[in-house]
């Protein structure tokens, strides 16, 4: 009889929990690589999020807009249609409107619509800023205060403004992503220096993604390497569950302007991409392409 | 598998000879072991040790051959798990299912329409590669004409699929000339396939139900001179097929397990419930090592992102992709559209053009040679520099495309805007956005002629 190469690694990746009581998600946790159901135990499956804007998209397809169209001008009837209609889990939040180059909505309006949609759903909530340092500060401070003990998942936290946003994630008792782009090793270097005032069971990271046809491949070993780092060399600091945030990304292609299959199937070819590369939480833009991966990984 | 170079100089004739061009048969094994030259090129050696000698020296995933020719897919010698370690090497072969027991119509639009599945991206033709054309009417007959039609209307190498023995090698000969790979050769036909493998000197594929199966066939393949095999673990869904392709290669590359030293063949076509899963199971069985992927998909929409995918995971992640250095013409531009300089770099050409299309203004992008490094680097190397661009825009003819005269560069480099300003007396030197995300609001803001 031929004995399968199985291979055990003696670490786990961290599992972080988003939201709080009975609908609260936990991700990460396994201590194999993505889908290695043969040889090691992955006690969480990946988390998988909608994309909810707090202002009307512009320039969307049709067919990313068709299924919130009635709802985009209320980002708390959004939020209850992801839920309701298409069965979300998790829901992602971009505050888009507190972009400085754009409609630069204060911080504390922004929190206050953070606030509606927390108490509108009892889902775990990830809340993103535009990755604007010094605003996305700001606005994630009073996000945090505003919805104190809510356990959401704020970020991208970044080099510039990781200290700032931390203190207030721990204080008022949230997650963070960190980000760093498109190399591990800053992925390190910010977790190294988060760690040591902020507790990395409350970390994951995100070495932002790119789309299909633009890159995927970069965040796509990057994502590996980072596992690998984590599972096989046992780096503590390389042991968060990874989040790619790849909807924004997809759908700006003009290949998912094209037509709806196509954009669909770019968006979810993405999306299981970097799920078989150890991604741990994904947030989708369109519900369709939610639901193909829902479908098949679980 | 690397043999040292001690293990060899055991098997050679130690009488110093020369022949080779070594000094000394030592010399002759040290040099084998690192590739440095050929096993033929020692006169004396027993045709035995040679062959032995070759086995234990071969990569630990044998390389094979469908088709022949132009239009011939080559897979395996893959040498990594993950491919931030090396590189993937040989891209899947995406086939396309045609049954016998489809109609005479069905079958001429889908052979019609496979030739159409062809793009080009990025300098690159992004195509299908072969037709797996599967006998499921139970008729060598009607398996016949299929084969008969798809070699005469087509040049795509085949995959031959037949439960019956006699039609799939009476089909096998008649496009022996195009190397079809066989298939399925199990544990009940593999001694009766053997010598007919043989004879027309095409691959086999290995299907079986169990990875012991599988060993035991591609043995006796082996065994028999058949060299190349491609492996179907027989998972039929998706997850089961990441697992037993991850365990092959595994126990190819990492335990140098010569009977599972194959590629690997799956069927996402009859692994889904639809056509939007059976695009994604492909994708991902192709991202988890197959080497030949069989699919029913058909439809632009459905095949495109899969091509894609697969040109993004087999790019050697140790070379930085490149564009070619060009004018490029950006949704149709004239005469008052904006130009915009940047580097070869394939990711900031990918995420500078998307912008341009998302801005909806028609633009030239001057895409500057920089062997492949970024704005910043590239400056500061010299390769994107006042005195470089000047060049290009006297190599490209930039002045003659259009009638004003503002050049709009990265965000980035504030210091190229001084040099560009002496180098390009007549223009104006725009600075633009630093993120190319702002770009489409740069445009709609800031560009008038």
């Amino acid at each position: 009889m031929f004995q399968a190469p199985l291979e055990k690694y003696p670490v786990n990746i961290r599992e972080v929990v988003l939201g709080l009581g009975e609908k609260a998600k936990k991700i990460g946790g396994e201590n194999t690589f993505p889908f290695h159901f043969f040889e090691g135990s992955l006690p969480n499956s990946p988390g998988l999020a909608l994309e909810v804007l707090d202002m009307q998209p512009e320039n969307w397809a049709t067919w990313a807009l068709d299924p919130f169209k009635d709802v985009v001008s209320d980002p708390v009837e959004w939020a209850k249609r992801g839920v309701e209609e298409y069965g979300a889990e998790i829901l992602c939040l971009r505050l888009l409107s507190i972009d400085p180059m754009g409609m630069d909505v204060a911080p504390e309006e922004a929190a206050k619509t953070v606030r509606n949609v927390v108490d509108s759903l009892n889902i775990p909530l990830i809340v993103l800023g535009t990755g604007t340092e010094d605003k996305d500060s700001k606005v994630l401070i009073e996000v945090a205060r505003a919805c104190s003990g809510k356990n959401l998942l704020l970020g991208p936290v970044l080099k510039g403004n990781y200290q700032e946003i931390a203190k207030a994630a721990l204080e008022h008792g949230h997650a963070i992503v960190a980000q760093a782009s498109m190399d591990a090793n800053l992925t390190k270097e910010l977790n190294i220096a988060l760690c040591k005032f902020f507790p990395p069971e409350k970390i994951v990271v995100d070495p932002t993604s790119s789309a299909l046809g633009y890159g995927m491949e970069y965040t796509f070993s990057i994502i590996e390497s980072i596992k690998q780092f984590g599972l096989v060399a046992k780096d503590n600091m390389m042991l968060m569950p990874v989040f790619a945030d790849i909807g924004i990304e997809c759908w700006r292609t003009k290949e998912a302007k094209e037509s709806k299959d196509q954009g669909v199937l770019w968006e979810a070819t993405t999306g299981m991409t970097f799920l078989l590369a150890g991604a741990n939480l994904v947030v989708f833009r369109h519900p369709e392409a939610l639901r193909l991966i829902k479908n098949m990984i679980l | 598998m690397a043999l040292k170079g001690a293990e060899i100089m055991k098997k050679l004739p130690k009488t110093n000879c020369k022949e080779c061009g070594c000094a000394t048969c030592f010399a002759f094994a040290m040099k084998l072991a690192t590739g440095g030259v050929k096993l033929d090129d020692c006169p004396y050696l027993d045709p035995e040790v040679k062959t032995e000698l070759k086995d234990a020296m071969a990569p630990p995933m044998k390389l094979v051959t469908i088709g022949t020719g132009q239009n011939a897919i080559v897979i395996g010698e893959e040498e990594v798990m993950f491919r931030h370690e090396k590189t993937f090497f040989h891209e899947p072969g995406i086939a396309v299912l045609i049954s016998d027991r489809e109609s005479e119509s069905d079958i001429g639009e889908k052979l019609a329409r496979v030739k159409d599945l062809r793009f080009e991206r990025i300098g690159n033709v992004l195509k299908i590669d072969l037709l797996a054309l599967s006998n499921d009417s139970g008729d060598s007959g009607i398996f016949e004409t299929l084969v008969k039609k798809a070699y005469e209307t087509t040049d795509f190498p085949f995959i031959l699929i037949s439960e019956d023995m006699d039609a799939l090698f009476s089909a096998a000969a008649m496009c022996a000339d195009r190397r079809p790979l066989v298939y399925p050769i199990t544990s009940d036909n593999v001694s009766a396939s053997i010598p007919k493998l043989k004879e027309l000197g095409v691959p086999a594929g290995v299907k079986g139900d169990s990875l012991d199966e599988i060993i035991s066939v591609t043995s006796q393949l082996k065994d028999a001179g058949v060299e190349e095999s491609i492996i179907d673990p027989g998972s039929r869904n998706m997850l089961d097929g990441i697992r037993d392709q991850t365990l092959i290669r595994r126990a190819a590359l990492k335990k140098g397990f010569r009977p599972l030293g194959y590629p690997t063949m799956t069927f996402p076509c009859f692994m889904c419930q639809d056509k939007y899963e059976e695009a994604l199971a492909t994708s991902a069985l192709m991202t988890k090592y197959a080497g030949i992927v069989v699919t029913s998909l058909i439809e632009k929409d459905f095949i495109f992102p899969l091509l894609v995918h697969r040109f993004n995971i087999y790019s050697d992640p140790r070379r930085p992709m490149t564009v070619e250095e060009k004018v490029y013409e950006v949704s149709q531009p004239d005469e008052n559209s904006p130009i915009l300089i940047s580097t070869n770099y394939a990711l900031d050409f990918f995420i500078v053009s998307g912008a341009i299309e998302e801005a909806n203004i028609p633009a030239f992008l001057c895409i500057k040679d920089t062997g492949g490094i970024g704005v910043l680097a590239a400056w500061t190397s010299g390769k994107f520099t006042g005195e470089a661009i000047a060049e290009f825009f006297k190599k490209y003819d930039v002045e003659n495309r259009v009638k004003h005269r503002k050049l709009i560069i990265p965000g980035v480099a504030k210091k190229l805007k001084d040099e560009l300003e002496e180098e390009l007396p007549s223009w104006e030197i725009l600075l633009g956005p630093s993120e190319a995300s702002d770009i489409p609001k740069f445009l709609s803001e800031e560009w008038k002629v």
